[in-house]
């Protein structure tokens, strides 16, 4: 599935939306970067609370497909546009971590 | 690649959220050279947990990436306080970073661990008070060309 086929269907907000035709591959989830960096695969969509701008940084090594801010948290201020600016999908719901990581999980 | 290609950064050890551009940067030029994506990924993210590690603890400092037909060699310099016992560091899950920087999403403990983990080798000179010179090389080996 596409990011903006997921974005779609999970009535996702979109805060940055570069790569739409990115496939999703799997899935992550996680607020260490670290740990991010070192568990992610390329391709997965990433479910964090993070939203300074170090995630656009992260998101671009790692080279995951999206992140999903989940919890109703909006990226910190530029963050936005410096994730459109690098290519990063930057996407956006209010449910829980958990409840977003099952609903992607399924559609996968 | 019939000679050496060198790249030098100077990372600045004062602006938090521009951390990282120097690995971003290099990450799009290994791309140019048209290496596989793994080799790619390992570096830049063993080059990045480098480079915040230089803003976290030594106020900034400075990469420089060779790349040769074998491999990429990256070195990471600073004038920070030094690493007082390394077997320490190493271990996943130690960290000495502030709060701040912990309410950032860093600060794990992952950085070094991390770095090895995705390097062919590394080797890690410090000096108390003087400052640390981390230098890993990755290969690029043939199956993934």
């Amino acid at each position: 599935m596409t990011v903006r086929g997921l974005k779609e269907a999970l009535d996702l907000s979109a805060f940055a939306l570069p790569e739409g035709d990115r496939d999703v591959r799997g899935g992550y989830a996680g607020d260490l970067l670290s740990w991010v960096m070192g568990r992610a695969r390329e391709g997965d969509a990433w479910l964090t609370i993070m939203s300074n701008a170090n995630i656009v940084a992260v998101a671009t090594l790692a080279d995951v497909s999206c992140i999903l801010l989940c919890e109703g948290v909006e990226p910190d201020k530029g963050v936005a546009g410096l994730a459109a600016e690098k290519g990063i999908n930057l996407l956006g719901s209010g449910r829980s971590v958990f409840e977003l990581s099952a609903l992607v999980k399924e559609l996968l | 690649m019939a000679e050496t290609l060198k790249f030098h950064y100077d990372v600045d050890g004062d602006n938090f959220t521009s951390a990282g551009a120097a690995s971003v940067e290099v990450k799009r030029k290994l791309r140019q050279l048209g290496l596989d994506a793994e080799t790619i990924r390992r570096v830049s993210i063993a080059m990045y947990e480098g480079e915040i590690n230089m803003v976290v603890h030594a106020r900034g400092g400075s990469a420089d990436v060779y790349v040769d037909k074998d491999g990429i060699t990256i070195i990471l310099a600073d004038r920070g306080p030094g690493i007082p016992d390394i077997d320490l560091a190493m271990q996943e899950g130690y960290s000495t970073a502030p709060d701040n920087i912990r309410a950032l999403g860093f600060g794990a403990g992952m950085g070094l661990p991390n770095m090895k983990r995705y390097t062919d080798e590394m080797k890690i000179d410090t000096v108390l008070g003087q400052g640390t010179t981390v230098t890993m090389k990755v290969f690029i080996h043939p199956a993934n060309v």
